[in-house]
């Protein structure tokens, strides 16, 4: 495996890991635009932007950019986050130039009206499908609580109303500074020419014009709120909570995963044992999330309604059981055998590989291979653990709960 | 049609056991990690009737304990070892799969031997076990679009054959002990087991350690599930929700006939990539649903095509009578065009998987099931590129969608189409 980079003269940077023995190769289009750059007038545009990119450019048709990617048995997708947006494809090493060159044609979309008009319809059913579904809308709602005004507390869907009165030509203009090739990097892994990348990307991106971008990174001044939905026809209750955790500028966050994964790994966690394996909750776990200046723990039980406030309880015992005792020896060597593992196996796959060495980039522009990560995940001692635990308490968190109990006696 | 420099080439071996459980294999060296599926004849058809979710149950009592560890060193054991696991009940089986560095291929080996063979299934842990699995029926009613697709699934099948795994709240609350050591004895044997592994491991080493765990399993003799006729129950479920939820099913053949890969590939054109039939119409030029699908789920003597819709209750009418005119549309045939991008999609899709032993275990024992051997990668694809849009149209003339199943859930009722 070797690491590649390029810079072109517009600032758009190409990054790859190369792996002649892969049989696939992963490349995507890494955008720094998500949620958190957005304002009210425009809540939600990143995510219909993500839509509108597959909907053609003055080359190319709706249907032909759909037509185009399935020719070439490309799996393909892309994601909106709250600070990425990610278009990606999957192929054989012989589809490389034809991907390369749909991919960075979409990038520059038309943003037709009435393609604009139509996919709307499609967003708002999606906003609509994810409010029936567990949290209803409450992932949203606990980081509004948690972090007020700060840009990681907005939504990535948006609301029905935002989306709906949003106009193309908000679009244009997000899309012009936030598109902009300083903003933007490609990333790829596997059976990957470099050379042809570089070279291909040059003739397609290399006259798209450069635009000054800034994102505010303002510190995170959380609140620890406490917040009840009664959800009447839910049939299970739900609690989510969220607390500070190291950001991904952090080099705690390695430590930081491991403690999520000793409390609140779905199995053999001690919420798993708490909770999940007696049957007191359909599932009780906590992850790690980084974002620029920001970190969550984050998390989720779902249950019986009539088992709710003990689980909360046991929660909230485990949380301060963790901070006033720390973890042990045997907990964090099974913790670091477990996450390894996930390292090895989820590498084998070109595709996996795209995100790592594409979210690394996004993140810290750093390239970080396997081996660096499995080190870093030895590296961690229990003294690591304590500390961010000392430094980011997990029983200092905001918390939702939903679901059919109408009252909540915290 | 997979040039042979993308595919490398992977002998699968099997070996029988004498006591009729089968060990298939698929080595390479060209990974670290192994995987493996291990299938044995314990599926929620076979659960009585006053004992709906017992399979379930089982499977998960199965995993406190077994051997020589107790419930907390099974779990704690197997995550040393780095093993990603997951368990799932199906209509004739339950599977466990497990991924890990090859390195710890053997030992991890060692303890699901322990787990189908020695299970201690703990009286004091029926209860917990119990409430696992009514947590995840009730899950499940928060869940629209999963709970539309388990009624459409009892609607379209016959009895046993249309249940949900997760069984009923009665057949739960009522199962014993002795029900669960009972139904374990009788199920968990090795007739009908499947052992898949894939990845980097030595064949004649593996056989070896397979005879050395599994060996001395002894035989049970069991009948099998009969099939009942299923009772009427009403095609549309009122749920206070904003999306209403719209499931039709029709037959098609099973994995095993030799119209397999015909019926799949009518499937794809329908439902598979972004240019297909129902995401273009249903979606791309109406933008009615967000989500529409169709797939072709098998089992080893039946088969059916499940479609999927989910939009607002205003524009649901319209979303199922597109839907519909798509599947009636099939009829007609498919043309060159939309196959040749769905042999692209497979093709690379072949070659991929290679690229994960998970998928490559799973798959062996799933081809043993159904067929009694193993196709290679290469066959495979063969057989897609030797596919025409001619031999497609002829299955679908043998075969035109019939025979719907309509299902809704949602806050208001639609009116089903008038089927000639």
């Amino acid at each position: 495996m070797k690491f590649l980079s390029h810079t072109l003269d517009n600032g758009l940077e190409i990054v790859a890991e190369q792996n002649d023995a892969a049989h696939s190769l992963g490349v995507g289009f890494f955008v720094r635009a998500g949620a958190r750059d957005e304002t009210d007038e425009i809540a939600g545009v990143s995510h219909f932007l993500e839509h509108m990119v597959f909907k053609g450019t003055p080359r190319r048709s709706a249907e032909d950019v759909n037509r185009e990617f399935d020719e070439l048995g490309a799996h393909y997708n892309a994601f909106t986050s709250e600070e990425n947006t990610v278009y990606y494809a999957a192929v054989l090493p012989e589809y490389q130039d034809p991907t390369i060159d749909l991919l960075a044609d979409i990038m520059r979309p038309s943003l037709r009206e009435d393609d604009f008009q139509m996919e709307k319809k499609v967003i708002i059913e999606e906003i609509q499908m994810y409010a029936d579904q567990p949290p209803f809308g409450m992932d949203d709602k606990i980081k509004e609580i948690h972090y007020g005004t700060h840009p990681l507390a907005r939504s990535v869907l948006g609301t029905v109303d935002t989306v709906s009165a949003l106009s193309t030509d908000q679009m244009h203009q997000y899309f012009t500074s936030r598109y902009s090739p300083g903003n933007v990097f490609v990333s790829a892994a596997g059976k990957v020419d470099f050379d042809a990348l570089v070279k291909q990307v040059t003739e397609c991106c290399g006259d798209w014009e450069s635009q000054p971008i800034s994102r505010d990174i303002p510190p995170v001044d959380s609140k620890a709120t406490f917040h009840h939905v009664y959800r009447e026809s839910a049939s299970q209750q739900y609690i989510l909570q969220l607390a500070d955790a190291p950001a991904s500028e952090n080099k705690d966050r390695f430590a930081a995963k491991l403690m999520a994964t000793m409390l609140g790994d779905d199995s053999g966690s001690r919420m798993y044992w708490e909770m999940v394996d007696p049957g007191l909750a359909e599932s009780a776990s906590v992850g790690h999330y980084e974002y620029l200046g920001a970190g969550m723990f984050f998390s989720w039980i779902s249950c019986d309604p009539g088992a709710s406030a003990a689980n909360y309880q046991r929660a909230a015992q485990l949380q301060e059981q963790a901070e006033q005792d720390g973890f042990t020896a045997e907990e964090l060597r099974q913790a670091q055998s477990k996450v390894k593992a996930r390292v090895v196996l989820g590498s084998e796959r070109p595709r996996n590989r795209l995100f790592n060495v594409g979210g690394n980039w996004m993140q810290r522009r750093e390239y970080r291979s396997v081996a660096d990560d499995l080190a870093s995940v030895d590296a961690v001692t229990l003294d690591d653990v304590h500390r961010v635990l000392a430094e980011y308490p997990l029983t200092r968190h905001s918390t939702v709960v939903i679901g059919p109990l109408e009252e909540w006696a915290e | 049609m997979v040039p042979a420099t993308q595919v490398q080439q992977r002998n699968a071996q099997t070996h029988q056991l004498a006591n009729g459980l089968v060990l298939v294999g698929e080595p390479t060296d060209a990974v670290q990690s192994a995987a493996l599926s291990l299938l044995v004849p314990s599926g929620y058809s076979n659960d009585p009737v006053d004992r709906l979710g017992l399979s379930s149950l089982l499977c998960d009592m199965v995993l406190r304990g077994a051997g020589e560890r107790d419930s907390r060193a099974l779990i704690n054991d197997l995550e040393v070892l780095g093993v990603e696991r997951g368990e799932s009940v199906g209509v004739s089986q339950t599977t466990f799969s497990a991924a890990t560095v090859a390195t710890n291929l053997e030992e991890a080996l060692g303890v699901y031997a322990d787990i189908v063979r020695r299970p201690h299934l703990p009286e004091n842990q029926l209860e917990a076990g119990k409430l696992v699995c009514l947590q995840e029926l009730h899950g499940v009613d928060d869940e629209p679009s999963q709970r539309l697709m388990l009624e459409l699934r009892r609607r379209t099948y016959a009895q046993p054959w249309g249940r949900s795994s997760l069984g009923d709240e009665s057949g739960i609350t009522g199962s014993t002990s002795t029900d669960v050591r009972d139904y374990w004895s009788r199920h968990f044997r090795p007739q009908g087991a499947i052992l898949g592994v894939a990845g980097n491991f030595d064949w004649d080493r593996l056989v070896g350690r397979v005879e050395e765990l599994f060996a001395d399993w002894e035989s049970t003799d069991i009948p099998p599930a009969v099939e009942l006729p299923n009772e009427e129950l009403p095609t549309h479920i009122l749920q206070e929700s904003n999306q209403c939820h719209i499931g039709i099913a029709f037959p098609s053949v099973p994995y095993r006939d030799p119209d397999y890969l015909r019926a799949w590939a009518a499937v794809g054109v329908l439902s598979g990539g972004m240019s297909s039939r129902l995401f273009t119409e249903v979606r791309e030029k109406r933008g009615l649903c967000y989500t529409v699908n169709a797939s072709l789920q098998t089992q080893r003597e039946r088969a059916r095509v499940l479609c999927y819709a989910g939009t607002t209750a205003e524009r649901a009418q319209e979303t199922l009578d597109v839907t519909f005119a798509e599947l009636i549309k099939l009829r007609d045939g498919v043309e060159q065009g939309e196959l040749d991008r769905l042999k692209a999609r497979i093709k690379s899709g072949l070659i991929m998987q290679q690229e994960s032993t998970s998928s490559r275990s799973g798959a062996i024992a799933r081809d043993w099931y159904h067929l009694g051997r193993i196709r290679s990668l290469e066959e495979v694809g063969g057989q897609v590129d030797a596919m025409t849009s001619q031999d497609i149209n002829e299955f679908l003339q043998a075969h035109p969608p019939s025979d719907f199943t309509f299902v809704t859930l949602g806050p208001a009722e639609l009116e089903l189409p008038k089927v000639e």
